[in-house]
């Protein structure tokens, strides 16, 4: 297997002690035995949304068992439930076999969209994008240099082409990124039977880049059930697509670094 | 003029649901300014949104010489989209107005206030009908 294996989970490497996670999928366990290895004490998890393969990595990330960190999990916010409930629900009885109240790590919950926070010198700027529930966008700047993160997305249910800039969905989050880690799971044929799940084809994903002018693509949640071939596939649609002057989409990959 | 300032996603989700009504459907934000009307909106009012841009809603409403039942003008306090922004609740009302063309009509007009949370006011959602003359009060 080429590509995939876990599901979403970045690191945004920082030039402190302090971690910087995007989303808690599976990737977040071995991201987990990592940070344990370099004896991080400081963590920050941004989770997008609450769906499950966002979300169910976070039982098993070794640093919440270390009584010497402090992780500071961020998410969407609900008029129903807070964060902590919300995600309490999936770690405990009895769809886990312990209690939120056995993490020995100091653990705290923020609610987002909320002002842009200053993490290490990074600013990590927050938005509702359209995908089914609450879900977030985050914008990552340091330096001039800028990250767009919008893992599950489907601009297109709101319009992307001729659409103003500030009516697009996330359209402030990801304008003029350096590099944008978008949806791009369903090919064309794909997305026709698909419209309304969330998700972006890849020409979405490609139009969508455009249209917001970042300036690097990188492909990612990508679908389960295709191949490393499939994969690569797309790759070739989404460059195809992707005007001369701009830089060629990128397929994420697990392990992939990125210099923004 | 837009601000061109990253528009809620309510209200993004709000314009593409109105765009794919029949219905006459215009959106207003939290500063009570007009920021879109769909096709059949146009069709009623006789200009495209293009045309007109963001505008405060009330003044535009104003073109339309908006009057009660008797004939005075309607004030724009007692106007359903004021209520809707400005005391948030929803509000319905027949009145009459002047379209574009100069043709008098009565209109009815449902106005609703949208909130991403209970806390977070996005704007409003106006739908509206023209009276057809042979149906009853």
């Amino acid at each position: 297997m080429k590509y995939g294996g876990n599901t979403s989970c970045v690191e945004v490497v920082l030039e402190g002690e302090t971690a910087l996670v995007l989303d808690a999928g599976t990737g977040i366990r071995p991201l987990g035995l990592e940070l344990a290895r370099r004896g991080t004490r400081h963590i920050h998890v941004f989770l997008t949304h609450l769906h499950l393969d966002h979300l169910e990595g976070l039982r098993f990330f070794a640093p919440l068992w270390d009584p010497g960190v402090t992780v500071e999990i961020w998410g969407p916010r609900s008029p129903v439930l807070s964060l902590r409930d919300r995600i309490l629900r999936s770690f405990s009885p009895p769809l886990f076999p312990l209690d939120f109240r056995d993490i020995p790590a100091r653990v705290r919950f923020h609610d987002l969209p909320a002002e842009p926070c200053e993490i290490d010198g990074l600013t990590v700027t927050s938005d509702r994008v359209l995908h089914p529930g609450a879900t977030l966008g985050f914008r990552l700047e340091r330096g001039g240099s800028t990250a767009a993160y919008l893992p599950d997305h489907e601009p297109a249910l709101a319009g992307i082409d001729g659409v103003p800039l500030d009516w697009l969905s996330a359209g402030a989050l990801a304008r003029g990124a350096d590099v944008l880690l978008h949806d791009a799971q369903y090919g064309d044929d794909e997305y026709s039977a698909r419209i309304g799940w969330g998700h972006s084809s890849v020409a979405d994903a490609v139009s969508y880049s455009d249209a917001v002018g970042a300036d690097r693509l990188v492909l990612f949640h990508h679908d389960p059930q295709h191949s490393d071939g499939a994969l690569e596939e797309l790759e070739e649609r989404a460059r195809a697509l992707t005007s001369a002057n701009r830089t060629p989409p990128l397929l994420a990959r697990e392990g992939t670094t990125l210099d923004v | 003029m837009s601000t061109n300032t990253q528009k809620q996603l309510v209200l993004i989700l709000a314009r593409a649901f109105a765009s794919n009504l029949s219905t006459p459907t215009l959106l207003a934000d939290e500063r009570g300014y007009l920021v879109y009307y769909n096709e059949a909106a146009e069709l009623a009012v006789g200009n495209r949104f293009a045309e007109v841009g963001e505008v405060p809603l009330d003044e535009w409403l104003d073109a339309f010489a908006p009057r009660t039942s008797t004939g005075e003008p309607l004030p724009r306090e007692d106007r359903p989209t004021w209520t809707a922004l400005h005391d948030r609740r929803p509000a319905h009302l027949r009145y009459t107005v002047t379209s574009a063309d100069g043709v008098e009509r009565e209109i009815e007009v449902s106005a609703f206030p949208i909130f991403a949370h209970a806390d977070e006011f996005v704007g409003a959602i106006v739908l509206f009908w023209r009276r057809l003359p042979w149906l009853s009060a």
